[in-house]
């Protein structure tokens, strides 16, 4: 087996008195397409947010690459890294968020093109290229000079995902991406999903919708009380859940 | 009892008074420009995470809000000059307006930083923007296009304050509008006059406000 891309080891956070993740251990090689599910709480969306260090641990490590993400020890005491090396770290990943956050005074166009212009310092005319290419992949080219005002629900979050992914990142994070879409807009954000993980995209997905993480996932991660409760290929997961805990949150998000 | 108007003096002394609109006009720009520049500054301040910048920005906006205009313009041209700093009545009155405005809009900067979706900075710091960029690039002008109509009745607000340099006898409209007063005796036709000049240019600064309102409007 190849070096894995992302490493977490034993990895602790808690806000304020809370211990949101107790120990979380999760190695993923390039290629795999991960869904992680589990009740509201259980810490899935914190441990996303610590891979790409939108949220500070306090223990255990993430490792992309072999490369220790947001903390350096030195003389065995344990420092966050300089704010420039943490945004170049976060670069490595790319993120689309439950809310979408498109710059609303940007165009689509615009909101593609601003990482590209001022994190990897290409010209613009190479930005504006390379930020075409995403939108025509995720098929809102002819919706590029529009202002996030102006578009749906799910072209929003299909500007935010080709936002993410024109970063050419080593891994994307999908934080509950399809949530605040009406029912109708979720398929066409899954799609967009769908085609990047054919491509070859490492992904970690977390996800409400079981069918979705059934049908694209390589592997399922259940999350139960802030550890990781079980975790496996979804044929086997879904069809005999080896947890009470995990059968009874499949029968509660009626996954048939 | 009759009083008839004759404006015949004001007349005559016209091009005073635009001249002392004029000046009225540059001391607005640059009191709020500085005061613009004073109040991102503190508004940050006011907003940032650690204590230690929050504390002197809450402070300054507490001493200078809470100064009467006239008492700091009083100060500026009385006092500083006794601390050794001797600065002319233009620029001392241009200080302490600056310094009052600084505080006027550090409190509606700081109300349109907290109406920033907090979602936005960490789109920013996920695609790998560092802080600055982030402040700069997204916070700043989506903070700047909210706080346009405040924006707009500050900024009147502050352009009529300039008249209180009359006090310590800079030549601007309403000093200019008292001294012609003064010389001619005719009260009413003066300060009917200086009302219209004011009401005139702070009508014609709303509706360029209103005109860059509707450009930059996030609807679009």
């Amino acid at each position: 087996m190849s070096a894995p891309l992302l490493e977490i080891r034993d990895l602790h956070k808690s806000f304020g008195s809370v211990e949101v993740l107790k120990g979380v251990d999760c190695t993923v090689q390039a290629g795999e397409v991960i869904s992680i599910i589990g009740s509201s709480g259980s810490g899935k969306t914190t441990m996303l947010r610590c891979v790409n260090m939108l949220e500070d641990f306090e223990g255990g490590s993430i490792r992309i690459d072999g490369e220790e993400i947001g903390y350096l020890t030195d003389g065995g005491r344990r420092r966050r890294k300089p704010e420039r090396e943490i945004a170049r770290q976060r670069a490595l990943t790319g993120m689309a968020f439950q809310q979408f956050n498109l710059f609303p005074h940007m165009t689509a166009l615009e909101n593609v093109m601003l990482g590209l212009t001022l994190v990897k310092k290409m010209p613009a005319d190479a930005a504006r290229a390379t930020a075409e290419g995403w939108l025509d992949r995720v098929g809102l080219l002819n919706r590029k000079d529009h202002r996030p005002s102006k578009l749906s629900g799910g072209q929003l979050q299909r500007v935010a995902i080709a936002r993410a992914i024109a970063m050419s990142p080593r891994l994307m994070l999908f934080d509950e991406v399809t949530s605040a879409l009406d029912p109708e807009l979720v398929a066409e954000v899954l799609q967009v999903i769908t085609d990047l993980a054919r491509d070859g995209m490492t992904m970690l997905i977390v996800t409400h919708e079981m069918r979705f993480a059934f049908d694209v996932s390589n592997r399922v991660i259940f999350m139960n009380q802030g550890r990781i409760g079980e975790e496996g290929d979804p044929k086997t997961m879904f069809a005999n859940p080896s947890t009470e805990r995990l059968a009874e949150f499949l029968k509660n998000s009626r996954f048939s | 009892m009759g009083y008839t108007l004759n404006f015949s003096a004001v007349w005559r002394s016209f091009d005073d008074l635009l001249f002392g609109l004029g000046l009225s006009l540059l001391l607005a720009v640059l009191s709020i420009g500085i005061g613009c520049l004073i109040g991102l500054v503190l508004a940050f301040g006011q907003t940032a995470r650690q204590p230690l910048l929050r504390a002197p920005a809450g402070l300054y906006v507490t001493v200078f809000r809470n100064t009467p205009l006239l008492v700091l313009v009083l100060i500026s041209f009385f006092t500083l000059p006794q601390l050794g700093l001797r600065l002319s009545k233009t620029n001392s009155f241009v200080l302490a307006l600056s310094l009052y405005s600084g505080a006027y809009l550090a409190e509606v900067f700081r109300g349109g930083l907290l109406g920033v979706p907090k979602g936005l900075r960490e789109a920013g710091l996920a695609i790998g923007l560092t802080e600055g960029q982030i402040r700069r690039r997204i916070i700043l002008p989506i903070m700047l296009r909210a706080v346009l109509p405040a924006l707009g009745s500050t900024f009147i607000g502050l352009f009529k304050d300039t008249s209180l340099a009359a006090a310590i006898a800079v030549p601007e409209l309403t000093f200019e509008a008292r001294k012609i007063n003064v010389e001619s005796f005719r009260v009413v036709e003066t300060w009917l006059v200086a009302s219209a000049l004011y009401v005139g240019t702070c009508s014609i600064l709303a509706a360029l406000l209103r005109r860059v309102e509707a450009r930059l409007s996030l609807a679009g």
